[in-house]
């Protein structure tokens, strides 16, 4: 049985910028132990002679010519935000510091 | 004690394709804001995207140029973070299997000698789009998002940290730089961010190979601003540890105006990007045929020919490199150097004339209308006496302005030299009747005066004259006239 931390959680909830009461805590603790320990059913496969899948699709790779296509007008790529201005998407100030790496 | 740096850059190059790396978007710089964008690169739900063929080609090029080693099979993986620029919640790039790895290339040290710096990587990835935070139109506690430019395909290349000064960096980046556009694969314009360059740099104590806590250097937008952002950073590192203290490992953003670097507030927790494969894409298969036919169609890279170059033709290295250092250049100076026999004269004239043309027209080097066989013939007139080099200038500017042949250039601007005998008696004749005063005192012995005589020829053909001509019948009329 996979062993899922009060600090796991938290780390998780962080990472997908969710807030949690302390009593969903402990409800996605126990979901996450039941998935986790569902999924490590795998690990009793022998895998040792079997390359990694890094896609389930058995396709030939498929290319696109590098031709370009028209846009979506700038109406209908803006019409869902909560807010714009100056045909801009507006969001709230973000700073660089919480950046990633590009 | 005395401390060495031990830089490594990462350099992110856009490459020049029409459209975006999964959508049919196009790439143009410049566009007004969210104009180029479609429901794959805004990150709507349920579409797919797929892979353009000319990144993996451009990618495979880069990789081939830089003796990389081409991953038959490599994967995209999404690189998870949250930031507005990047609608998905994730960057596709490539983590645990990239295209090309284990690269090197050759850079030029100051003194002359070559040094090699080895390539960890390059893999392809998408940019992200643009935040705009400082302009007067953006409201105090808030952003704008243009995402145009997400979508935009990159690739990154990774140095091992085998530089050990800015020079070094400098150079490196110059490299790099000349091989993008050499390739034709990126435009390497530093200013409009087609290239940029991060540095992860630390110190350690001079002879020792271990490596000294790193910081990481951003936000450098020139050539000129990553050597002086290191400068500056070294500098910083040096006095923290000659006083005894201790490198923080932190992201420093470099303001360039201010010459000074700034520390990203501290990250609460290292980031966790948690890389997985792609399950919308599948990986980038790069058959042995394929990668052939990318290596037949190199064109003939620059330290190759520099090498032919300083073995076949009597130039200095100084040249050679001024003159290799664009391919359109490049390609036009070889060109010209097959059709003439002095190479050094050709070199000459493409570092002077040809370069100011073009420089002063703002065009490009095949935007000139003079073609390298045009210039060997204007050379030829030079070489063979029929106009002067002076007027040989003249020539070359109407034919790289209107694309006419050499000689009707000549006519047209009536500049052939004048080395008929019988005309220049009559030039020569008309001088000594009109400066009789200045005749008798050459006569008299003043042979000063011969150049005044000379000068006054030259200004009755017009500049036309043959100047060793002139010199000599004037010699002999003079001598003449002595006795
Ligand atoms: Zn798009």
């Amino acid at each position: 049985m996979a062993k899922i931390s009060d600090q796991d959680v938290e780390k998780i909830a962080q990472l997908a910028k969710l807030k949690i009461t302390e009593s969903e805590k402990e409800s996605y603790r126990s979901h996450l132990e039941e998935i986790v320990s569902y999924v490590e059913k795998l690990n009793e496969l022998d895998t040792d002679d079997v390359d990694p899948t890094f896609s389930v699709q058995q396709r030939k790779q498929v290319l696109r010519p590098d031709e370009t296509k028209p846009s979506l007008p700038r109406e209908d790529a803006l019409k869902n935000a909560p807010s714009q201005a100056n045909g801009f998407f507006r969001v709230p100030k973000i700073i660089s510091q919480d950046r990633g790496e590009s | 004690m005395k401390f060495e740096p031990v830089i490594g850059l990462e350099v992110h190059a856009q490459l020049a394709t029409n459209s975006k790396i999964f959508c049919g978007c196009s790439t143009q710089f410049g566009a007004e804001p969210n104009t180029q964008t479609c429901p794959v690169c805004l990150g709507l739900p349920g579409v797919l995207p797929v892979l353009n063929e000319k990144v993996v080609e451009y990618a495979v090029r880069m990789g081939l140029a830089v003796n990389c080693e081409i991953r038959e099979k490599s994967i995209l993986a999404r690189k998870n973070y949250f930031y507005p620029d990047l609608p998905k919640g994730y960057q596709i790039s490539q983590y645990e299997e990239p295209i090309c790895e284990h690269g090197r290339v050759d850079i030029q040290l100051e003194n002359g000698e070559m040094k090699r710096i080895r390539l960890t990587r390059i893999h392809i990835e998408e940019d992200a789009g643009k935040s705009i935070h400082d302009e007067a139109f953006v409201g105090k506690n808030e952003s704008l998002v243009d995402v145009n430019r997400c979508g935009t395909p990159l690739i990154e290349i990774v140095s091992e940290p085998d530089m050990h000064s800015p020079q070094e960096a400098y150079q490196y980046l110059t490299k790099i730089r000349q091989m993008v556009r050499w390739l034709g694969i990126c435009d390497g314009n530093m200013e409009e961010g087609s290239l940029r360059c991060d540095a992860n740099i630390s110190l350690r104590p001079e002879g020792t190979t271990g490596l000294g806590v790193k910081t990481e250097l951003k936000n450098m937008n020139t050539f000129r601003g990553v050597e002086k952002a290191l400068a500056y950073e070294i500098e910083r590192q040096n006095e923290v540890l000659q006083s005894g203290g201790e490198i923080v490992q932190q992201t420093l953003l470099w303001d360039e105006a201010a010459e000074t670097a700034h520390s990203m507030r501290s990250k609460e927790e290292a980031h966790d990007y948690r890389y997985f494969p792609d399950p919308d894409l599948l990986p980038v298969i790069v058959e042995k045929e394929w990668k052939q036919s990318i290596a037949d169609s190199l064109p003939e890279l620059p330290d190759v020919r520099r090498t032919r170059w300083l073995s076949n033709y009597d130039i200095p290295v100084y040249d050679v490199d001024l003159l290799n250092s664009d391919k359109g250049l490049s390609d036009y100076t070889d060109k010209l150097f097959g059709v003439v026999n002095d190479s050094k004269t050709a070199a000459n004239w493409v570092m002077g004339d040809v370069l100011r043309f073009i420089n002063d027209q703002k065009i490009e080097i095949h935007d000139c209308k003079a073609t390298p066989d045009d210039l060997a013939k204007i050379i030829q007139l030079v070489e063979k006496d029929l106009i002067s080099r002076s007027s040989g200038k003249k020539v070359f500017e109407e034919v790289a302005h209107h694309g006419l042949d050499p000689k009707k250039a000549v006519e047209k601007l009536g500049l052939a030299q004048v080395s008929d005998s019988g005309a220049l008696d009559q030039y020569i004749e008309d001088v000594i009747q009109n400066h009789s005063d200045e005749v008798e005192k050459y006569l008299s012995g003043k042979d000063k005066v011969f150049g005044f005589l000379m000068g006054q020829v030259m200004q009755a053909s017009k500049g036309k004259a043959n100047p060793g001509m002139v010199n000599q019948l004037l010699r002999k009329r003079l001598e003449e006239l002595k006795s």
